[in-house]
């Protein structure tokens, strides 16, 4: 359980996030929506303690976040899980090394353990055969998956993604939203995602939270999400004729 | 804007980043790899070219050396005395460091901040491990191996030196290696490998430094990159200025 306190983030002079207070329950997957530029990757860093914020708090489990020791970070840290917007994998390392990373970081286990565990997630993610490319000879959605891989291979209790599937092609796309779904409810794990895209949003938004202008308009669940009477929200989510048209079905099915 | 305000800050992170580089060291497992390939980037793959600045720019030392001493007079050693003493004591550690500030000094800089533009600092931040311990300690450690670099450019230094003066008929060998060998003085040694270390702090640390408190994208890996050669190589001349004060003036 992640809980967050009237957050503000600012720039210089920019106000990013202007006071934002939600909560992320664990064994469930949370989805921050909003339109680009909103604040969702700046939130998402405030969240991580990538980034400092000049007011609020953000606790793990009730323990305030920058009241923690650094040993204490370091060890909460070892349990995160994180999938940046520009997937950030290291590039002097291979595919595979870049995945065993934290395992060899954080984990006694042997090589072979290692290998296996490396084997098991590029797997799951659809990348058996690319273990000894180097990242910049892998396709970007190729670099998303491995970044995915990477932070789900220690068994984080807290993942956060950036976008997931941002560049993926909608089969893989949905391929990576059920993983998360499923390592979410597999490990009860806490998960939060960034994304712009509609069909996750339907899927397995179990709480979506939508930011707009630095603050939280709104918040709810992919079911709430087809009720919801907020002008911001159905325009941003219900911009295109297509999702207009799946709502007016999902209502008409479910009334 | 660059006030004095954000030049004492900036010392002051400088200062902070050399404590942290011994802070909370990463696994010795995953740290011997990155050391290795270090030692491999930086010390080897500069011994080509100072080995050949060396060799040549001792042969000039030579040349002119010997062009300069038209008076009867002068002892013919002399053209060895001098060129082993302007390669020991300033060529090969001061010249040879400038010269790996724009080398080595830009490749820490810009592979850092490479890896800071595109998150990869971020990343290892996330995960917990001390990016500055993980990313400039195996820098630091490799360039522990750069007295031996400068060994290597004393020594082509002054054989250039031999070659260029025997076989451009400046003077014979014998009186080259005389001259060499001529008051020989162990402190000036002492002196000069006593600088080599303190350049070698500076070569792993401020172009560190650079690339990882970088801001902005690729454009600024660039400026990021001349910025700390300009201060490495600043800061080299100085020390240089103050150690040679302290030690033989
Ligand atoms: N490091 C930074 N320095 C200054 N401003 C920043 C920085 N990072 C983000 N911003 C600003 O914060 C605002 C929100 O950016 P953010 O990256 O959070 O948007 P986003 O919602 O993630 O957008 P997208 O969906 O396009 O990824 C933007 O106006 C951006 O210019
Ligand atoms: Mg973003």
């Amino acid at each position: 359980m992640i809980e967050v306190k009237d957050i503000h983030k600012s720039f210089g002079d920019a106000h990013i996030l202007k006071g934002i207070t939600t909560s992320f329950e664990k064994g469930k997957t949370n989805l921050i929506i909003g339109q680009s530029g909103s604040g969702k990757t700046v939130f998402l860093k405030c969240l991580l303690g990538l980034f400092e914020y000049e007011e609020g708090s953000i606790s793990y489990e009730g323990k305030n976040f920058s009241n923690l020791t650094r040993d204490e970070k370091t060890n909460l840290r070892a349990e995160m899980g994180m999938v940046f917007q520009g997937s950030a994998l290291f590039d002097s390392m291979t595919i595979a090394e870049n995945v065993m990373f934290p395992l060899r970081m954080f984990t006694k286990q042997s090589k072979s353990e290692m290998e296996d565990r490396v084997n098991e997630v590029l797997q799951r993610v659809n990348l058996e055969n690319a273990h000894n490319k180097m990242p910049s000879e892998a396709s970007g959605g190729m670099q998303k998956r491995v970044a995915i891989a990477r932070a789900i291979v220690n068994r984080p209790k807290y993942l956060f993604c950036d976008e997931p599937n941002s560049g993926l092609d909608p089969r893989t796309a949905i391929v990576i939203d059920n993983l998360i779904q499923e390592i979410t409810d597999e490990f009860n794990i806490t998960t939060v995602i960034n994304t712009h895209d509609m069909n996750s949003v339907m899927e397995i938004g179990e709480k979506i939270v939508f930011l707009k202008d630095g603050l939280l308009e709104w918040e709810g669940s992919s079911e709430t999400i087809f009720r919801t009477e907020n002008e911001a929200v159905t325009n941003f989510v219900y911009s295109s004729e297509l999702f207009r048209k799946v709502r007016k079905m999902y209502l008409e099915e479910n009334d | 804007m660059k006030t004095p305000i954000t030049y004492l800050e900036n010392i002051g992170t400088y200062f902070i980043m050399i404590k942290d580089i011994f802070r909370r060291p990463t696994k010795w497992s995953v740290m011997k790899p990155l050391i290795l390939k270090d030692i491999d980037d930086l010390i080897i793959g500069s011994l080509g070219i100072v080995a050949f600045i060396s060799f040549f720019v001792g042969g000039v030392v030579a040349i002119q050396t010997s062009l300069n001493m038209t008076s009867p007079i002068m002892p013919k050693y002399l053209v060895g005395f001098a060129t082993r003493q302007s390669i020991i004591l300033e060529f090969a550690p001061t010249f040879i460091s400038i010269i790996m500030a724009g080398k080595v000094g830009s490749f820490i800089t810009s592979s850092i901040g490479t890896m800071r533009v595109t998150e990869q600092i971020d990343a290892l931040e996330v995960m917990g491990i001390n990016g500055i311990n993980y990313l400039v300690f195996p820098k630091f450690i490799a360039l522990t191996l750069y007295p031996f670099v400068i060994s290597i450019a004393m020594f082509l230094g002054i054989l250039g030196g031999l070659i260029a003066c025997v076989y451009g008929g400046y003077g014979t060998m014998e009186d080259y290696i005389e001259g060499v060998q001529l008051d020989f003085e162990p402190f000036h040694f002492i002196y000069a490998f006593i600088k080599t270390f303190v350049f070698a702090f500076l070569l792993a640390t401020i172009p560190s430094y650079y690339g990882y408190f970088m801001k902005g994208g690729a454009l600024e890996v660039g400026k990021a990159s001349t910025t700390s050669f300009v201060w490495t190589s600043v800061m080299i001349i100085l020390v240089n200025f103050l150690l040679t004060s302290l030690l033989l003036g």
